[in-house]
């Protein structure tokens, strides 16, 4: 039963793909947005907090629909990255990664926000004393404590995104070898006749990689903590 | 020469104070809740007057009717925090080099040996902050505060976190401090026999208010 096929491999290897470029593209702003809410006020703050959040909230659908129309080739910002820059991401692995970096956002930066907010700004104050600029301070103590959430919230975006299933189908389709994920071949797979061995094999690799994912953040963020405690 | 003339609103709290210090050590003597930190912090630039001027040795730090104020960062205002605040990431080597490092300071190994002998801290420079007794940490953060050569140095109750005997431990690199270091210091305490030992100028401050000012004798009216 375990004999993996070369269709469930390209499924499996371009999810793997598809969910680490968004998760490392996505990690840079990511980091931004999660400082901005933890350590600034400013006008809008709530409703660029909620419009973080709208991805979790929305029926995914929705979400791959809005990407299509905004993205699609007539799309406005679509036609112009197509025209100006001849990227496409509309049926496209790479609006899978768009996709998925979308919806894993909320639950990416989460874990950021709350790390942040966890640094102690008194260390901060610290290092201003000694003479560091507003960056320095950010890189050289700020991101450094913070590192374990940080990580925490990309493993987290990383699961989700490999995961992703409605905004993706509805957004790059269901194309095998473009746009066909694990979830997608599996959706394809049940509803195929004699397709269960195959759903099965996926739904195992699945459970596998989220396994791994989430042990590997753990071990991540123990030796994280060691290292900031200097045990 | 420090000169400081403020006026601050926190919370219910009114802090409105002046004075003008030549001293090599300058004693901020009040009770717990007389404003001492917050005052501290305007001089390091941490906290903003609502309105005044700081200066040190005639260089405007904040005017706030020329709408002056400049950054900590660009001070290079030394500051020992009543809880260290040491770098718990970084090793105790990287701690005091830290703000030599930020500031663009040459390396000066001959200071650098100077500092961590006058503080007796060159066993501890491979180790991690979590590792360290209060008194050590509170020696290291002396060490760095003083390796980012600082033109002013503040002390917030640098024994306030420490017991007796620690205190004991520490006092007397504070007294070689101040005769050898040759850097001015704001010495922030509610002790007056710390004080006596170490100030040469006192600051006498009450509710928000400075009540009196001059030698070390202010302290026995207190």
């Amino acid at each position: 039963m375990f004999d993996i096929t070369p269709t469930e491999w390209t499924a499996i290897l371009l999810s793997l793909r598809v969910a680490t470029v968004a998760t490392l593209m996505a990690t840079p702003p990511g980091i931004a947005l999660a400082y901005l809410l933890a350590r600034r006020d400013f006008w809008g703050k709530s409703l660029l907090d909620a419009l973080v959040h709208l991805p979790l909230v929305l029926p995914p659908v929705v979400t791959g629909y809005l990407l299509l129309l905004a993205f699609g080739r007539r799309g406005p910002i679509g036609a112009f990255l197509a025209d100006y820059f001849g990227i496409v991401l509309a049926f496209r692995w790479t609006g899978a990664v768009l996709s998925c970096g979308l919806m894993s956002f909320p639950l990416l930066v989460r874990p950021m926000r709350l790390s942040i907010e966890a640094v102690d700004r008194r260390l901060e104050q610290a290092a201003e004393t000694l003479g560091a600029p507003p960056w320095r301070v950010f890189f050289n103590v700020t991101l450094p404590l913070a590192l374990p959430g940080v990580l925490a919230g990309m493993v987290l975006g990383f699961a989700k995104a490999i995961g992703e299933f409605g905004a993706t189908i509805t957004f790059v389709s269901n194309i095998p070898g473009e746009t066909q994920t694990i979830s997608s071949a599996i959706y394809s797979l049940i509803q195929t006749p004699d397709g269960d061995a195959a759903a099965l094999r996926l739904v195992v690799v699945s459970v596998v990689i989220a396994v791994a994912a989430l042990i590997g953040a753990e071990w991540f963020a123990r030796r994280a903590t060691r290292r900031l405690h200097g045990n | 020469m420090l000169h400081v003339d403020i006026v601050k609103q926190l919370g219910e709290f009114a802090l409105q104070a002046a004075f003008e210090s030549q001293g090599r050590v300058t004693g901020l003597f009040g009770a717990s809740g007389s404003g001492k930190t917050s005052l501290v912090n305007m001089i390091a630039g941490l906290l903003r007057p609502d309105r005044g001027t700081i200066s040190i040795d005639g260089e405007v730090m904040d005017d706030t009717e020329k709408g002056v104020h400049v950054p900590a960062w660009q001070r290079r205002i030394g500051y020992v925090f009543q809880d260290a605040r040491l770098f718990p990431h970084l090793g105790v080597a990287q701690n005091l080099d830290y703000g030599r490092r930020m500031n663009r300071v040459a390396d000066d190994p001959a200071q650098r040996q100077r500092v961590i002998e006058l503080l007796d801290i060159g066993h501890l420079l491979d180790r991690r902050p979590g590792k360290l007794s209060g008194g050590e940490r509170q020696r290291v953060a002396l060490g760095r505060a003083l390796l980012s050569k600082p033109r002013l140095l503040l002390l917030d109750e640098p024994l306030g976190a420490l017991d007796e005997g620690r205190r004991a431990e520490i006092l007397p690199y504070l007294v070689r401090l101040r005769d050898e270091a040759r850097i001015p210091m704001v010495y922030v305490s509610h002790d007056p026999a710390e004080l006596r030992q170490l100030a040469t100028q006192i600051v006498l401050l009450k509710n928000g208010r400075v009540t009196s000012f001059g030698g070390v004798k202010v302290l026995s009216g207190s």
